[in-house]
């Protein structure tokens, strides 16, 4: 029996093991990620991968084979916008960190999400800035002394999902990088959809974020992710004080309208 | 871990699995160990050539195929094929 | 053929035409020429005219012209579009092309050839924001971080506005770099009588294309460029990398060879890419340098000068990056005074300072009105 899992085929095979830290969730999302091109059907060639700086940027970029924009911290959406007005039969995907995608790059998710161009946004969310060595993000909670936050983080966390919806997307979801059927799923669907979609996929540091909350390993996140994971329709019922410390997961929002490129070129063919 | 473990009988027409643990990418995470529903795997002291201790498959005969362990590995170093019989 | 038959069409149309516009709208008319089918921009005074005309006109042609969401958006999405096989360019200003910098050094790094107008107006800051200036030469020069060359031009009327655009364009394509066209808010809001040209008299430097097993980042001093799509799987890095694009930032020379590399695309071909405009006369004694909307009083006080029998030279520099050093060398081996007028404090003459041993006087004129000729005739005859 082959030792060697067949979906490395997607990879850059040439220079793996990954630069992964042990148990590092950003390699479940590379793995799911593979399974739901996989599963799809999909042309590698068809793909174009965009993304920033940070760990969860190793994900498309150097791991996952195919064209590949690596691009300045927080621009990969501005930038996959381009690429995607040009190539609209193309699957434009970013694959990247919370820092990355929702900090420096919030007004850029913001306004994509508005136009609702196609692209497919993966933001993984790791709750840190791991990759410059545990910095607190938009989406450390409060209270965790983070290196920039020693004295404990003031600041109240970001819900990413929720500003995805709002700013337009048609389709939302998060999940955990536990929850790696319903994950792959969403992808997939995410993938597919012809709108601007969205999928947090709350992820495990056990190196940079961990030792700041006292988890050293990727079961002790994944234990909590099970744990605290609500999914969305039973969250709808429950009252705030309820939904405290947990983590809401499912699918936010899931409606087609209008794709940017398709309005575009729309207005071409109406002037020409 | 598993709440399924202690109770389970193997169904003698069940199908089988085959697992294989690639010892070039395996990183010693544990979470297939942990993870498990059917407790197929445990810690062992092997070091793979990578030089991390390495999970032992345990139970084979025990693994229906889920293939949870093969989706959350972050490295793709493990791989779940049904046997024909 | 260089266009697409609905692009030859619309520019036949045009051809021989002579319109009244402004140095932006030219701007945006030269970009058409030169095949420009994606500008990503951000609304920015005195530089929102070029958007404005490629909004009207670039659906015409099968273009695409999106207003961005800040001028960082703007860049990043002309350099993802050209990526993806298309030409881009954005139109900016000083606040604008400050945030750009990052990008325009992603472009270097990444060597796309897209380009980058900047209608030059009074800073720092928000500045007199409806006034030109010349405060950003250096700025292109040395605005985005690392030691990297640049390609910068400057025009000094409203056709020059379209003829350079094209030309900005072209040695995008030729060096494989980002080019910025130095413009100014003079120029930019000055309207003009401009000729059309016939689009089969138009010279454009196709994108030269990887074959198989080539590479896109070395193996010669300007490697050919791809489009995605195209089953390459191209890695496209802003990190140092190697010459089949991944990342390699450990190697001490892989750094090396890549920014000595890029760096000498521009720099072995100074002679190709500088132009200047150059009116020396048999025996001068004195020299005028000047660019942009000051080249024009410039050339006027020279003019008077010379009625007074006096003796100068007069160079005016088209192309301001890379620097015209051995013009300038020549020119200061001939004189023994260069007089700078500039929209600035010196930044130019600062530049001409290094390479001549003559004296060298800036006439500076800074608060957003241009030199007259009679102030620039007055700091010569001194």
């Amino acid at each position: 029996m082959s030792k060697k899992h067949p979906l490395l085929k997607y990879l850059r095979e040439e220079i793996l093991p990954t630069v992964f830290c042990t148990g590092c969730g950003g390699g479940t999302v590379l793995n799911v990620y593979a399974h739901a091109i996989d599963e799809l059907g999909i042309d590698p060639t068809t793909i174009v991968s965009v993304t920033g700086i940070g760990c969860s940027s190793w994900i498309p970029s150097p791991y996952y084979k195919a064209d590949t924009l690596h691009v300045l911290h927080g621009r990969a959406i501005a930038f996959a916008t381009g690429v995607k007005i040009k190539k609209p039969d193309m699957k434009i995907i970013v694959i990247a960190g919370d820092g990355d995608i929702a900090a420096i790059g919030g007004n850029h998710l913001i306004h994509a999400a508005r136009r609702n161009i196609g692209l497919t946004v993966f933001l993984i969310n790791n709750s840190i800035y791991a990759m410059t060595g545990g910095q607190a993000s938009p989406s450390t909670p409060q209270g965790v002394p983070a290196t920039t936050t020693p004295y404990g983080n003031p600041e109240p966390s970001f819900d990413f999902t929720q500003l995805a919806v709002a700013s337009g997307a048609s389709y939302a979801a998060r999940w955990t990088t536990y929850h790696v059927f319903s994950l792959l799923k969403s992808m997939k669907k995410a993938i597919t959809r012809k709108g601007f979609s969205f999928v947090e996929i709350i992820s495990q540091c056990p190196v940079s974020y961990g030792k700041m909350v006292g988890k050293r390993t990727a079961s002790d996140f994944l234990r909590l992710y099970k744990e605290s994971s609500i999914n969305i329709k039973k969250a709808a019922s429950m009252k705030e004080e309820e939904l405290e410390n947990k983590i809401v997961i499912g699918e936010f929002v899931d409606k087609e309208r209008e794709e940017f490129t398709e309005a575009l070129r729309k207005i071409n063919k109406r002037v020409q | 871990m598993s709440t399924l473990s202690k109770d389970f009988k193997i169904n003698k027409k069940a199908k089988i699995f085959e697992i294989a643990i690639d010892e070039d990418l395996c990183k010693g995470c544990s979470i297939c160990i942990d993870f498990c529903p059917r407790e197929v795997f445990e810690n062992s002291d092997k070091i793979n050539p990578r030089g991390y201790y390495q999970p032992k498959i345990k139970a084979e005969e025990k693994c229906s195929g889920c293939k949870l362990c093969e989706l959350l590995c972050p490295e793709l170093a493990i791989v779940i094929e049904e046997k024909q019989q | 053929m260089n266009y697409s038959p609905i692009r030859q069409k619309y520019l036949k149309q045009l051809s021989g035409k002579t319109l009244f516009v402004q140095g932006d709208a030219a701007c945006g008319y030269g970009a058409i020429y030169a095949g420009c089918d994606f500008f990503g921009g951000y609304p920015i005074t005195p530089a929102s005219e070029v958007a404005e005309l490629l909004a009207l006109e670039m659906p015409k042609v099968d273009g695409y012209c999106v207003q961005m969401e800040d001028e960082i958006a703007s860049i990043a999405s002309v350099v993802g579009a050209i990526w993806a096989g298309g030409k881009g360019m954005t139109a900016t200003s000083g606040p604008g092309f400050s945030l750009m910098q990052e990008c325009i050094g992603y472009a270097v790094m990444t060597e796309t050839p897209c380009v980058i107008i900047d209608v030059q107006r009074s800073g720092p800051s928000t500045g007199q924001a409806t006034k030109p200036a010349q405060g950003d030469v250096m700025q292109a020069r040395w605005g985005t971080h690392g030691d990297h060359e640049i390609i910068a031009l400057a025009p000094n009327s409203v056709q020059e506005c379209l003829s350079l655009t094209i030309e900005c364009f072209n040695l995008a394509e030729e060096y494989r770099t980002p080019v910025i066209l130095l413009t100014d808010g003079e120029i930019g809001h000055l309207r003009e009588k401009i000729v059309m040209p016939d689009p089969d008299d138009i010279r454009l430097t196709s994108r030269r294309f990887a074959r198989k097993g080539e590479s896109i980042f070395g193996g010669k001093l300007i490697p050919p460029m791809i489009e995605y799509g195209k089953g390459t799987f191209t890695h496209v890095t802003g990190s140092t990398h190697k010459e089949n694009g991944m990342r390699d930032v450990e190697t001490q020379s892989v750094h090396d060879k890549l920014i000595t590399r890029i760096y000498a695309k521009i720099d072995k071909n100074r002679e190709k890419i500088i132009r200047v405009e150059k009116e020396f006369i048999p025996d001068g004694e004195y020299a005028v340098v000047a660019y942009g909307a000051t080249s024009r009083p410039a050339k006027g006080a020279v003019i008077k000068a010379r009625k007074e029998k006096k003796k100068i030279d007069f160079l005016r520099l088209i192309t301001i990056w890379p620097f015209p050093r051995d013009e300038i060398r020549e020119l200061g081996k001939r004189v023994k005074k260069i007089f700078v007028p500039e929209m600035n404090l010196g930044q130019i003459s600062r530049e001409i300072e290094r390479f001549v041993d003559c004296e060298v006087v800036p006439v500076s004129k800074i608060g957003g009105i241009t030199h007259s000729i009679d102030e620039i005739y007055k700091a010569i005859c001194e």
